[in-house]
């Protein structure tokens, strides 16, 4: 008895987290969204119609691993917003659990950084979920298919969070030179070390 | 020589250490080693970092958790994924303020996140995660999530009941 009470509440537990974990896969159409902006203004990936695609991050302010990608997530928008894939990062966290990642926080790392991508903020963090974000910085790559915007590429920017100099495998570059040459990104799908989103 | 020796180290140290005399740096083949053990022993480990607030605030029921079963065939190991140029800076004197009683080990895994999958494929490198490992019953249930002390008791209640 005792035992099934123990698998009941354990199964119960996998269904409440399983909206959280579902989510885009590779090949998914990706949904559009309206998040505000560091400056105040709304921003949508219908904003950018000329774009091939979209170098969705979902990042945040006091998680040392996407502080550790910050700068590098500079270079990306300033190497790959000219070839059509711009970056827009997100940052999904409840201020309420992490209250360096208050809205304020944002414009104040933003500035500091000299952010040159867009940084929205997911306050209800229905975006998150609907990508299937589950730790900063989790990266969403998607390529525009005629009316769509599919998930081309997920996981992270390279293989070596602590020290650019070092890094040997950039996922993400390779997956945009894929797509540019007309082939699939390979690997398609990486994991990495990062925080946990923090949900409200 | 020296591998054996931290690997022995990590199986056999008691869990009521004095403060962190030794924290052994393991690669991931290292790590997984102590993971594949085919004893009936009930292994609980919890990856976490300095870094992280939430692993931070879990710890103490992990150390908790090894008193609770002291005597009894459960080891809790702490797998820190702080860096390894960071030990002395940071890691040893966290476990010595805080007076960490549980193994605590440093992972160093390397480039790359494909040894994410090998603890679990449910597994998305998110912190705090934790698995619970025992060899002769092929056991291995993961959580991606930040535990309470409850909780982990009725996981570990239940994996050492299904022996009896």
């Amino acid at each position: 008895m005792k035992r099934l009470i123990v698998l009941t509440s354990l199964f119960m537990c996998t269904l409440t987290i399983l909206p959280v974990l579902a989510g885009y896969q590779v090949g998914d159409v990706a949904t559009d969204f309206k998040l505000k902006n560091i400056d105040g203004k709304m921003v949508s990936l219908s904003d950018y119609p000329e774009s091939k695609g979209f170098i969705v991050i979902f990042t945040c302010n006091h998680c040392p691993y996407a502080v550790m990608y910050e700068d590098r997530i500079i270079e990306l928008q300033t190497k790959f917003a000219a070839q059509g894939y711009p970056v827009v990062a997100i940052n999904p966290n409840s201020a309420n659990k992490q209250p360096k990642d208050s809205y304020a926080n944002m414009i104040t790392r933003a500035e500091e950084k000299s952010f040159n991508f867009p940084y929205l903020h997911d306050e209800t963090q229905a975006i998150a979920k609907a990508y299937g974000a589950t730790r900063t910085p989790h990266i969403y790559l998607l390529q525009r298919q005629g009316e769509d915007l599919k998930v081309a590429y997920i996981g992270a920017i390279d293989d070596n969070a602590r020290k650019a100099d070092d890094v040997e495998a950039r996922y993400l570059e390779d997956a945009i030179t894929a797509l540019e040459s007309g082939a699939k990104p390979d690997p398609d799908f990486t994991k990495a070390v990062g925080c946990t989103i923090k949900w409200e | 020589m020296l591998r054996t020796g931290i690997l022995l180290f990590v199986m056999f140290a008691a869990t009521a250490l004095p403060a962190q005399p030794r924290i052994p740096v393991l690669s991931f083949d290292e790590l997984d080693k102590l993971m594949n053990q085919p004893n009936d022993t009930l292994y609980v480990f919890n990856f976490w970092a300095t870094w992280c607030a939430p692993c931070i605030k879990e710890l103490p029921h992990f150390d908790s958790l090894g008193r609770r079963y002291a005597g009894q065939k459960l080891k809790v190991v702490l797998v820190s994924l702080d860096f390894e140029d960071e030990l002395e800076t940071k890691l040893r004197p966290f476990a010595q303020k805080r007076k960490l009683r549980s193994t605590v080990v440093l992972l160093n895994p390397g480039r790359g996140g494909e040894w994410i999958d090998r603890v679990s494929p449910a597994w998305s490198g998110a912190i705090p995660a934790t698995v619970f490992v025992r060899g002769s019953s092929a056991t291995r249930d993961f959580y991606e999530k930040q535990f309470e002390f409850a909780e982990l008791n009725t996981i570990v209640q239940q994996i050492l009941g299904e022996q009896e």
